[in-house]
């Protein structure tokens, strides 16, 4: 879905994005993780052309991105952003529908649209859609701005640290939402942030970058595993390491299938870290698991997390 | 409910007592005999007062309407990537146009274009200008930079940016500074009277010359009572425009 093929970027004699090259498979979410200053966004915003390249070349979908007017390209890519820029004049409705109207569709399509998405993000559409952005709450803000960023059903969404200003509650709500929509529609994202955490409980891959380059890509598990250097070994973390283990690992892989147990199961796709948070609150060193239908199919105990 | 409201409301009442005093001043007649015993004719007759506020109106609109069309454009122009060097310089220019006394603008103007109504309206022109651009670039650089970045990011052409983003979001704060040009305006205007042009000012300078302390009573309740009138019509215009922006 997305080339980056050796693109540099400097401001005078700084370069902030270093001969990066980058492919992203169609139906990943794929995030740029790094501290500030490290040419994540920039990466991000050269995507939509936000920021011209200097050198090398950036393909969406096959079409190298000059080839389109940067209007048109962006038009297909969806773009949420931290300050989520919701238009203040505009209802709700209005802004969710500013791409659609962009590209002409007609009135009824872009209502349906509008009414579809905020049942998608759990907001009533009687209730919100002719409400004003200072009306909504920072979560419902932001929903409205991910909503916004979907309307026209882009290929491509890129978000840049959506979640970083939100408390942690709504945070994480907000994470559970996209994981959700991005299992269903199975949307390519990029996503940027500096939070480990949320990179772990999001990406399908992580690169992480420093300096301007990638210095490790890889799926959650594998870069908490083998982490390919000092930096990411520093940038993931010693404390705690374990635990991040356990919120990327699976319990499908440790499941005793056929024995059962006792109590509400545990859904298959659960991580260990949930299994163990299940585990202490119930005060059990044994839980029973279901599969998508609900039927049980086995159990995983305490000593299964470990192993 | 709805009655009260639009009887307490105060265009209504200095609109009346406006509208009254130009039409028909004369029924002061008697006090003001009263009060300037001896000054004959006690009400000014040279022209209608209603012929002085249309003229002084016309004045203050077309100077205004050209001032804000310019001043605006001017302020799009700084704020635009192409324009941002230029910034100082307009800037720099329109607070040497409001240092110029507007009496000095007239006796410049007036051996270039002549007596009468031109000189007037280039004065007020060039003395409107400067609250208009400070105010309308302030305006447009107080659109928060995130709103700016998602309407270019979504893909809205930089004409879109600017008429259904940047222009609608600083509408009150250009709004603002229209009112504060026009206010000064009509003040203004009323020197345009020494170069010939009729304005509400006429009956004043003429009281002055002719020690006629009524005339300048006359003229200058009726102008204070125009420039009050305007800045309550534009202070509804205003929470109109609060209240369709959310």
């Amino acid at each position: 879905m997305i080339e980056i093929d050796q693109v540099s970027k400097s401001y005078g004699e700084r370069r902030v994005v270093d001969r990066l090259s980058l492919s992203v498979g169609a139906g990943e979410l794929c995030v740029l993780l790094g501290s500030s200053g490290c040419g994540k966004s920039t990466t991000l915003r050269m995507i939509n052309r936000l920021i011209p390249t200097d050198r090398g070349s950036i393909r969406v979908g096959g079409d190298d991105v000059t080839s389109i007017p940067a209007e048109l390209l962006r038009r297909r890519i969806g773009y949420a952003i931290q300050s989520i820029g919701l238009f203040p004049h505009w209802t709700v409705e209005d802004n969710i529908a500013t791409v659609p109207r962009l590209l002409k569709w007609p009135t009824a399509r872009v209502r349906d649209r509008v009414s579809e998405l905020l049942e998608m993000f759990r907001l009533d559409p009687a209730t919100y859609r002719g409400k004003h952005p200072h009306q909504l709450s920072g979560g419902e803000q932001q929903r409205v701005g991910v909503a916004r960023a979907l309307a026209a059903d882009p290929e491509l969404l890129l978000m840049d640290e959506p979640f970083a200003a939100v408390d942690p509650i709504t945070r994480d709500a907000l994470q559970a939402e996209l994981a959700h929509i991005h299992r269903t529609t199975g949307k390519t994202i990029v996503f940027v942030t500096h939070d480990i955490e949320e990179a772990l409980r999001l990406a399908t891959r992580i690169a992480i970058m420093d300096s301007g380059r990638i210095v490790q890509l890889g799926t959650p598990l594998n870069i908490l595993e083998h982490p390919a250097n000092d930096f990411v070994r520093e940038f993931v973390g010693h404390q705690g390491l374990g635990l991040k283990l356990l919120s990327v690992r699976k319990i499908a892989d440790r499941l005793r299938f056929g024995e059962t147990a006792e109590g509400e199961p545990l859904g298959l796709n659960a991580s260990l870290g949930e299994a163990l948070s299940a585990m202490t609150t119930r005060h059990t060193d044994r839980l029973a698991v279901s599969d998508a239908k609900g039927r049980r199919i086995g159990v995983i105990t305490l000593g299964d997390l470990v192993r | 409910m709805r009655a009260g409201r639009f009887l307490a409301n105060p265009v209504l009442w200095v609109g009346l007592l406006f509208a009254a005093l130009l039409l028909r001043m004369d029924v002061l007649q008697p006090l003001l005999r009263l009060g300037f015993p001896g000054v004959e004719p006690v009400i000014y007759d040279r022209d209608s007062f209603l012929a002085l506020f249309l003229s002084q109106l016309g004045l203050v609109a077309v100077a205004s309407l050209a001032a804000s069309l310019v001043g605006i454009a001017l302020a799009v122009f700084v704020t635009r990537p192409a324009g941002r060097d230029f910034r100082a310089m307009v800037d720099a220019l329109a607070t040497v146009g409001q240092t110029f006394p507007p009496a000095a603008v007239l006796a410049i103007a007036v051996p270039m274009v002549g007596f009468g109504a031109r000189p007037t309206v280039i004065a007020l022109f060039l003395y409107g200008l400067l609250p208009i651009i400070e105010n309308a670039v302030a305006g447009l650089e107080g659109v928060p930079h995130g709103v700016r970045e998602a309407a270019e990011g979504m893909g809205l052409s930089s004409w879109q940016r600017l008429y259904q983003v940047d222009l609608p979001l600083a509408a009150p704060v250009i709004l603002a500074g229209i009112r504060v040009s026009v206010t000064i305006a009509i003040g203004t205007a009323t020197i345009g009277s020494t170069v010939g042009a009729l304005t509400l000012g006429t009956p004043i300078f003429d009281g002055l010359v002719a020690n006629k302390l009524p005339f300048v009573l006359e003229g200058a309740v009726l102008v204070a009572l125009f420039a009050i009138l305007t800045d309550l019509l534009f202070a509804r215009l205003d929470r109109w425009l609060h209240r369709t922006a959310g």
